[in-house]
């Protein structure tokens, strides 16, 4: 992703030359290949981040506060008491230890949905973008008409298909629905076609390999920055998906974090509900944190193959 | 890295090696299809099936052609839920677009000091669930116990209750622009890493601005990128449900059970038990988003050619 260096042989033009003995080393400061970099530009930014990180910023601090605490205390700084660790462990420990359960049903949905919604998408993008069998139009056609149709407009016949298949408020009414990315399914034909060279798949042929050694060994290793990318994006739609299971899930025991949190801050409008607000916020801090840290630890992967893949477009 | 790949593919040139047509493509995109089929193109069918029918109290499950879909047409109830969504996309949709695309050009420029954390900073909220999302909006809207009440006993002011009936779409705008502004700004940013920069080098011998150079490089070569993230946002705004939803708890008075018509459906079948009707507005629904985003990307790529 670095922008192109100069070529020696594009000499910097006068009027941008810098003095001979001062600064020898400099190329031209400001060009627009090469700008001067503006603090009020910086500054104008800065507000589009304070929008996004303030929030974010509420959300930590007030998970330090007690219940009390909160009613109390201004929101964007520290109340008196310090009680995130008394909170941690009271979200944890709260109703039988319940939210473990939702984060482990989380990660089962995410783990199976989301790997196999990758899985799915990297072999059929690695087939439209590398083969042409008999349909390919016709498969091409439809998965990009169905990409325009609300998912929701699909849930509630979805609902009804799966009550008659006896899947209803079983974790694979989650799971399921999650292993379709038609996004994803784009991605990786964008890449697939951009990353692995025709005549490595012929060398391939000639010496012998088999079409699903070829694929294994030759092909992914070439197609993993967009896996990780479709990964992470698959991650994210499964970890946070709220509409499905809540159409889907009964029974809070298959609860994913998203719905177990919405029903805690329920509680409070129920009549005779404790309100349990400190815990919707250390909760909701607990269920933010991997995602954050797969992007943070991730980035290098996921901006290059996001960038690839707007290359076609 | 994406453009070394492109020259890459470019210098490739000869003609393709004549691919045979064979089955084996299908070996591959079975899985795929396959799920896509049940998950799908079935649900689909199914629900136009559904559409046709109703279930009444005397003979039971009867054939009724397009009653259904000529009753959701006199329903007034479904067109204020379809009339609010078109106003939230023609207000929030081109807010957050336009904040968007400003945060990329000015990324792209070079001209931001710490680059790199105002990308991520911004990307940020999309990994938050819209249901935390929403939920720690809703708690700073509050009046009482809110960043809102907070500024109130501060100030000594009576700011208006962002959860009012009269507030509360804006305040639901609010919240869909602060999830999605940094994916959008990163498409749009990916998009414009990929211009060739020699094209910028080329304006600038001709001694063109820097507004020149976005309004007649910068944007028309991200235009496939400005189309597909439009009309992922139409398809977003008629779908709102999620926010809405769960704002219902903290706002019970301001939100309807009908909304959105993502709302009405839900609550059609699920809190009213009638499938058939439910199934007859999603179709309207999907049909009424397919073809506003086949137009946006007619009129999108017709501008472009």
């Amino acid at each position: 992703m670095a922008t192109p260096t100069r070529t020696a042989a594009r000499a910097p033009r006068a009027r941008h030359a810098p003095p001979p003995r001062l600064r020898p080393a400099r190329r031209p400061r400001h060009s627009l290949a090469r700008p001067r970099r503006s603090v009020p530009l910086t500054l104008l930014t800065g507000l589009v981040v304070l929008y996004t990180l303030v929030p974010l910023l509420w959300l930590v601090i007030s998970a330090t506060k007690s219940q009390e605490g909160l009613a109390d205390s201004f929101g964007l700084w520290f109340g008196g008491d310090f009680s995130l660790w008394d909170n941690v462990r009271e979200t944890f420990t709260y109703n039988d230890g319940v939210f473990t359960r939702w984060l482990l049903n989380t990660l089962v949905y995410v783990v199976l949905g989301a790997g196999g919604a990758t899985v799915l998408a990297v072999l059929g993008g690695y087939a439209l973008a590398k083969f042409d069998f008999p349909g390919k139009r016709v498969v091409f056609a439809v998965v990009i008409g169905a990409v325009a149709v609300p998912g929701t407009a699909l849930a509630v016949p979805t609902f009804l298909m799966f009550g008659e298949l006896g899947l209803t408020n079983t974790p694979w009414a989650v799971i399921i629905p999650s292993l379709i990315s038609p996004f994803g399914l784009y991605l990786m034909w964008v890449f697939a076609t951009e990353a692995i060279p025709a005549e490595l798949l012929e060398a391939a042929r000639v010496d012998g390999a088999g079409e699903l050694r070829t694929f294994i060994q030759v092909c992914l290793p070439l197609l993993a920055p967009g896996m990780v990318t479709v990964l992470l994006f698959t991650m994210v739609q499964t970890w946070n998906n709220y509409f499905l299971p809540l159409i889907m899930i009964k029974d809070p025991d298959w609860y994913p974090l998203t719905l177990g949190l919405n029903s805690w801050n329920a509680q409070a409008s129920t009549a005779g509900g404790e309100p349990v607000f400190h815990l919707v916020i250390t909760g909701s801090l607990i269920t933010i944190l991997p995602l954050i840290a797969a992007f943070l630890l991730l980035q290098k992967f996921w901006q290059s193959g996001l960038a690839a893949g707007s290359v076609k477009e | 890295m994406a453009t070394l790949q492109s020259a890459a593919v470019g210098r490739a040139g000869p003609p393709p090696p004549r691919r045979r047509r064979s089955w084996t493509g299908w070996g591959f995109v079975a899985p795929f299809a396959l799920v896509f089929a049940l998950v799908f193109l079935a649900p689909i069918a199914y629900s136009i099936y559904l559409s046709l029918f109703q279930d009444r109290l005397i003979g039971g499950t009867t054939f009724v052609g397009l009653d259904n879909y000529q009753r959701a047409l006199d329903d007034p109830e479904f067109w204020e839920g379809l009339g609010r969504v078109a106003l939230f996309l023609a207000v929030q949709v081109p807010i957050m677009l336009g904040i968007a695309l400003l945060v990329a050009l000015a990324l792209d420029s070079g001209r931001l000091y710490g680059k790199s954390f105002f990308r991520i900073s911004i990307f940020l909220p999309y990994a938050v669930p819209a249901v935390v999302a929403t939920l720690m909006w809703g708690f700073m809207y509050g009046t009482r116990f809110g960043l809102v009440g907070d500024v109130n006993d501060a100030f000594g002011t009576e700011l208006p209750d962002p959860l009012s009936p009269d507030l509360v779409l804006a305040s639901i705008g609010n919240i869909v622009t602060w999830e999605f502004v940094g994916y959008n700004m990163l498409i749009f940013y990916s998009a414009l890493r990929v211009v060739p920069r020699s094209l910028y080098e080329a304006a600038e011998i001709d001694g063109a601005s820097q507004l020149r150079v976005i309004t007649a490089i910068k944007i028309p070569a991200i235009r496939g990128a400005l189309v597909i993230a439009t009309i992922f946002s139409i398809i977003g705004s008629f779908q709102l449900f999620n926010e809405p939803s769960i704002l219902q708890d903290l706002a019970p008075n301001a939100i309807t059970t009908s909304y959105t018509p993502n709302l009405y459906t839900y609550s059609l079948s699920f809190n009213g038990q009638q499938q058939n009707y439910s199934a007859t507005v999603a179709i309207i629904m999907g049909l009424i988003t397919m073809v506003i985003a086949y137009v946006v990307q007619l009129r999108g790529m017709r501008k472009g050619a």
